[in-house]
């Protein structure tokens, strides 16, 4: 089938979005952005082709065996996937336990990282098998990372083989893991899931279906930062503005305003009825308020990013915070925790902070129009999107604002429309 | 509460106060009243006074305005001030007033005047190009024109325009004014433990937005009672804080200096309330006369330009000797083109003449004092380990 | 990158200002008189009349930066204890000073034997010269232009300008060059100006035209130099621009655009209208930018800072000092913010601008303060949309080649968009 497909390379994560004929999403990929955009891409593009595939069979296992089938195929793909990669691991830190180890403790950090894969193997299967399994970070490096990191804290041994040592070692070897083109495809994957995940006829025949189904790429259009560097042709490359503005317009066609903070630049974007960007502007010199501010944050006090908007939702009394820059955000919260304020309200202070950055750029690029959309890794963050709804309704009234799970595909999205539009025009 | 507290409190108010509450009130005191106000540093009030109109120094909203729209207007490397003025007046603040003065202090501010122009069209704007050339002949005609000017249009606005007699009633206010300044400035630098710097600088700021015959009632009685008190002496290092003469600093960064363990004996916080540093003579001209107090008697300043090659090199000496004090904390505002580009010129003189100094910047909504107050108070200390001026 | 190609008019302007830079290095023997003063507001008919040798600290800077010198000027500047905050053009100027005082050219600047303090559109520029008053204990002599606040030159202003002309400024010189005024030079002078300046004007009308045979911002610089530094009532001044002008109609006539670093840009898909100083440390590759995605500047502001002609005016030799108040008084810095935007949004209208752009210098407050406001008004006169780009003259730490092409490339991007009535 013919499909299209847009690559965003962000700061932080790569994402990918694969449009079939008629312009509607077939498949998805995010991955970590790293320095190899060329890879970057292509394990992106690759994710959005087996969402593709899983929504080629998703219709037909569905119908012939249920949902619940349909989930534990999907988690069995997933399980498949971090096995092998948790294989490849395991093997790069062999042969680099051969490279730097000392002798004398080779065979004891063998027996231990052998020790620490296997524990993990077991932990994966384990959750596998588990209903309704706690949310986690579907990467590679975060899930595998924390396990391994937290294992590694139990059996380190200061004398022997420590925690620093493992630790290392995982560190060496998993810039490995990631930057491998994905060797294995669908095909092998989807097989092993099927092993594991029972086997109908039904099953099969809607698997074989989609292992086989050929996905035509007509066209690729590339964005985002160091997007001159993606391995396409000047002309098919579009302003990661336009993209945003397209994807987001899509998403919410009445939407007319949109505002992105991502990890390190902010984009205030005004669109017209059509998705054309009428106006925009960036605030990329310095990523005071971005994404990055926020992992600083995260870091100094200690708590994942992810529970830093529950955190601020606490707070009772306001904090003013003057300044969102990244180089004194760390001084910055020890000085007012050292002053007695409380983590909460810090934290909303901060969090309000970083959205009038936004209300300033929203406004040098025309204000806020009906319908507003914002998108972009803080717009997950609740207390970031509390800030803006309070701040939205004492500026300009009421406005409809649009939020979505999925906004962090919207600047791949507007790529792929661009790709359609181009190739069926 | 004592008297003395209460005019405290009372300026306290007026400085906090973003909507002008006291000049709204004069204004809706008589049929007719109107305001005028100008940005820092210096503006002939005597002139809005005398066509009638209360005049109001426009400083900002420090630390106490959230800023919404006003960073739409600026880059993230342009002072804070003009980023609180224009929320100011964007958010209505200011909206009680009919006229708004620009005097060239700077470029910043130079341009603001013609944003006004452009923001509020109905509104009466001038720009002041204050004289800079060191003729004092020159400069005098140069100044005294711009003056009739300015006296004829403001009396367009105010519908009263100023004569003769009402020129020379002004002047003689606000030499009143200048004068009680000068004597609160003294009192501090005598006996700073009588007047702590927050809150001369409360009254200054209330100075700015209040109709200056009840200033003057209010601050008679604080000198009154304040050098009466009997407040303790403390050991405290005398400083000379330099620089911050337009955006002004938090009440707290002033606070903070004198709490590490300064007393700060002089300063050119809002300069342009003793820009002229002696009386206006009052026969003659008026308007000669006040052309030529500034030409002839300013306080020398940043914003206006040292004819002498000298000047700048002996400048902080003289200010130090003038206030009996230990060292120079230079405090300029972020950006502050006047202020940061005279300081290496300030500080080799000082250092040249083995006068202690240190530098920070500040903006007028610093939120946190903890490296002013470090800076600061191991800066007392030295002084008072290793000696003041020591050339 | 593969050999420049240069006009012939290119060929010409850099040997003039090499060979001035050789006759200041030679001042301190011929002793010929030296005076320093600034771009903006400069009287160069009035210093060459009285045979001394005008510099120009600003070109000195901006030719550093151009030449890769200025951010270790900057730092040294910086080390000395001048602040981050403030014109890099001064830190420049400092800096060199400091390490030796080799101009750009490789060539030791003469010390000045009058600061002539035009103080013209900048208030840094009182500063700058009570820096180098006390690096150099040489006279100085303050020009005070008043600002246009209201949008003209009131008359009592231009009295005031030549008021000081006369009392200040003439007997500086005289004192500072031992000679006399000489009222007819600077007549002569003056004519030769005015004849240069009827030929720049030509050539910067001719980007009306379709194609541009010129780039208004980027070439333009080229084109201005002489005009704004010490070539203006100069002979070889009058050459250069009838040399320029010939150039400039024998492309129109050939129907070609401008030499620009990715060769002659005939095909000239977006006319574009610049206000801003250029950015001077990566100057060849900002231009590329735009001439990679065919992008032609058809009118700008900074083109017009040392003086503005191309709305009438010119140095009139029948009222000397008149006429150079005139002069000083019109620059473009001294002019008022609506005056500005009137500016720019007639350009728009008259070169048939696709759309336009503000270039923001951090450094300086002068053109950057009241930008962001100028970009909303002139898109609401004009109903186009601006495009807003940041960096510095000549601090290289603020130029983001990443950055700056992203915004460009957007902007152009969304134009084409608009244009179509589609996306592109």
């Amino acid at each position: 089938m013919k499909c299209f497909v847009g690559i965003d390379l962000g700061s932080t994560t790569t994402k990918a979005v694969v449009l079939g004929e008629r312009s509607e999403i077939l498949g998805r990929g995010i991955t970590n952005s790293r320095s190899n955009y060329d890879l970057a891409a292509q394990v992106a593009r690759e994710e959005a082709f087996i969402t593709t595939r899983f929504a080629l069979l998703r219709q037909q296992v569905e119908q012939a065996a249920g949902q619940q089938v349909l989930t534990r195929l999907l988690r069995a793909f997933r399980l498949s996937q971090t096995l092998t990669q948790l294989t490849r691991l395991s093997a790069l830190i062999l042969k680099e336990i051969e490279r730097s180890v000392p002798a004398a403790l080779r065979d004891a950090a063998r027996e231990k990282v052998l020790g620490i894969v296997a524990t993990i193997e077991q932990e994966e299967k384990a959750r596998f098998e588990d209903p309704d399994p706690p949310a986690r970070s579907d990467f590679f490096r975060d899930a595998a990372g924390s396990a391994y990191m937290r294992l590694a804290e139990e059996r380190g041994e200061p004398s022997g083989v420590s925690f620093d040592r493992l630790v290392g070692l995982y560190d060496k070897c998993i810039i490995g893991v990631e930057n491998e083109p994905l060797e294995l495809g669908f095909r092998h994957h989807i097989g092993s899931a099927l092993e594991l995940a029972g086997n109908s006829p039904a099953v099969r025949a809607g698997v074989e279906a989609a292992v086989s189904a050929e996905l035509e790429v007509v066209r690729s259009v590339g964005t985002g930062y160091g997007r001159a560097r993606l391995p396409f042709p000047k002309e098919q490359i579009r302003s990661e503005i336009l993209c945003h503005g397209l994807g987001a317009h899509r998403m919410f066609p009445g939407t007319r305003t949109v505002l992105d903070i991502g990890g390190q630049d902010t984009k205030a974007i005004q669109v017209d009825e059509h998705g054309i960007v009428t106006s925009f502007q960036m605030n990329d010199r310095c990523a005071a308020g971005c994404g990055r501010y926020l992992g600083y944050i995260a870091d100094e006090m200690n708590i994942g990013l992810h529970e830093l908007g529950p955190l601020a939702e606490k707070s009772t009394r306001s904090v003013k915070i003057n300044s969102t820059c990244t180089v004194f955000a760390g001084a910055e919260l020890r000085e007012r925790l050292s002053l007695g304020e409380r983590r909460e309200d810090i934290l909303d202070g901060l969090h309000r902070a970083i959205i009038l950055r936004a209300m300033s750029l929203l406004a040098r690029s025309g204000g806020i129009q009906d319908q507003f959309t914002f998108t972009g890794g803080v717009a997950r963050n609740s207390a970031a999107t509390r800030a803006l709804r309070r701040l939205v309704e004492e500026n300009y009234g009421e406005k409809t604002i649009n939020i979505s799970a999925d906004s962090i595909y919207t600047g791949a999205l507007g790529a792929a429309l661009f790709a359609h539009r181009e190739a069926m025009a | 509460m004592s008297a003395r507290a209460a005019i405290v409190d009372w300026a306290r108010a007026c400085y906090e106060d973003l909507r002008f509450s006291e000049a709204r009130r004069w204004l809706e005191g008589g049929k007719g009243r109107k305001a005028c106000g100008h940005l820092p540093v210096y503006a002939p009030r005597e002139l809005v006074h005398a066509s009638g109109m209360l005049p109001v120094g426009i400083y900002g909203g420090g630390d106490m305005l959230e800023i919404i729209r006003g960073d739409a207007f600026y880059q993230s490397y342009i002072c804070h001030l003009p980023r609180s003025v224009v929320e100011l007046a964007q958010s209505g603040r200011l909206d009680f007033l009919s006229g708004v003065l620009f005097p060239s202090t700077c470029d910043v501010i130079r341009n603001l005047s013609g944003m006004w122009k452009v923001l509020y069209p109905g509104l009466y704007v001038r720009y002041l190009d204050l004289p800079q050339v060191p003729d004092p002949g020159l400069a005098t005609r140069f100044w005294k024109k711009e003056l009739q000017t300015l006296v004829h249009d403001l009396g367009e606005v105010s519908g009263a325009p100023a004569d003769e007699a009402t020129l020379r009633a002004s002047l003689g206010v606000f030499n009143e004014m200048r004068q009680l300044i000068r004597e609160l400035y003294r009192a501090r630098r005598e006996a700073p433990w009588r007047v702590p710097s927050e809150e001369l600088y409360l009254l200054l700021r209330a100075g700015e937005v209040v109709p200056v015959e009840a200033w003057l009632e209010k601050t008679r009685g604080y000198l009154k009672a304040a050098e009466r008190d009997a407040a303790p002496i403390k050991d405290r290092s005398r400083v000379v804080v330099v620089g911050a003469f337009c955006e002004q600093p938090p009440l707290g960064l002033i606070k903070t200096i004198e709490r590490a363990g300064c007393y700060i004996v002089d300063d050119d916080f809002l300069l342009g309330n003793r820009l002229l540093s002696r009386e206006v003579p009052l026969a003659g001209d008026p308007l000669t006369n006040l052309a030529e107090a500034l030409v002839r008697h300013a306080v020398k300043t940043s914003v206006l330009y040292e004819p002498n090659p000298e000047g700048k090199k002996a400048l902080m000496k003289e200010r130090v000797e003038a206030a009996g004090a230990d060292g120079i904390i230079f405090a300029a505002a972020s950006f502050c083109d006047p202020a940061l580009l005279d300081r290496p010129m300030l500080r080799a003189g000082a250092e040249a003449h083995g006068i202690p100094c240190i530098a920070f910047k500040y903006a007028e909504n610093s939120g946190q004092f903890q490296q002013f107050r470090e800076q600061a108070g191991t800066f007392a200390d030295a002084i008072k380990l290793w000696g003041g001026i020591s050339a | 990158m593969s050999e420049v190609q240069k006009d012939r008019s290119m060929v010409i302007q850099k040997d003039m200002i090499a060979e001035h830079y050789r006759q200041l290095e030679a001042a301190p023997e011929t002793g010929d008189p030296v005076v320093y003063t600034f771009v903006p507001g400069n009287l160069t008919e009035l210093i060459r009349s009285f045979g001394a040798l005008p510099v120009l600290p600003e070109i000195n800077a901006l030719q550093s930066g151009m030449r890769g010198k200025s951010r270790d000027y900057i730092l040294e500047a910086e080390r000395s204890g001048h602040s981050e905050d403030v014109c890099t053009y001064v830190k420049c100027d400092i800096g060199m000073l400091q390490s030796g005082n080799i101009g750009p050219t490789g060539t030791r600047l003469p010390k000045p034997d009058l600061l002539l303090l035009s103080y013209t559109g900048c208030y840094t520029f009182m500063k700058w010269f009570e820096l180098l008053r006390e690096q150099y204990d040489c006279p100085t002599v303050f020009l005070q232009i008043p600002y246009q606040g209201d949008g003209t030159l009131a008359p009592e202003h231009r009295q005031y300008v030549v008021d000081q002309l006369k009392a200040e400024v003439i007997p500086a010189l005289e004192k500072a060059t031992g000679r006399k005024y000489d009222e007819e030079r600077v007549r002569h002078y003056l004519s030769l100006s005015a004849q240069a300046e009827e030929d720049l004007v030509a050539v910067l009308h001719s980007a009306k035209r379709k194609p541009s045979p010129i780039d208004a911002y980027f070439g333009a610089v080229y084109y201005v130099g002489p005009i704004f530094s010490a070539f203006r009532g100069t002979e070889e001044g009058v050459a250069y621009y009838r040399e320029l002008r010939k150039e400039v109609e024998e492309r129109v006539a050939r129907g070609e655009g401008p030499v620009t670093p990715s060769g002659t840009l005939n095909d000239q898909k977006y006319r574009l209208v610049v206000e801003g100083p250029p950015n001077w440390t990566s100057f060849r590759e900002f231009w590329q930018m735009f001439t990679d995605e065919q992008a032609v500047v058809v009118a700008s502001t900074y083109s017009k800072v040392g003086g503005v002609y191309d709305f009438g005016f010119r140095h009139d030799p029948k009222d000397p000092l008149g006429t150079m108040a005139d002069y000083c008084g019109g620059c473009y810095t001294n002019l008022n913010l609506p005056s500005r935007i009137d500016m720019l949004a007639s350009y728009i209208k008259d070169y048939a601008a696709d759309g336009f752009l503000i270039h923001s210098i951090k450094s300086c407050n002068s053109f950057s303060a009241g930008q962001l406001m100028m970009l909303r008004e002139v898109e609401r006169r004009t109903g186009l949309p601006g495009a807003f780009i940041e960096s510095d003259l000549v601090d290289p730490r603020y130029f983001s080649a990443a950055n700056i092409r992203n915004r460009l490339e957007s902007y152009l991007q969304m134009i084409e968009a608009r244009r179509q009535g589609r996306p592109a």
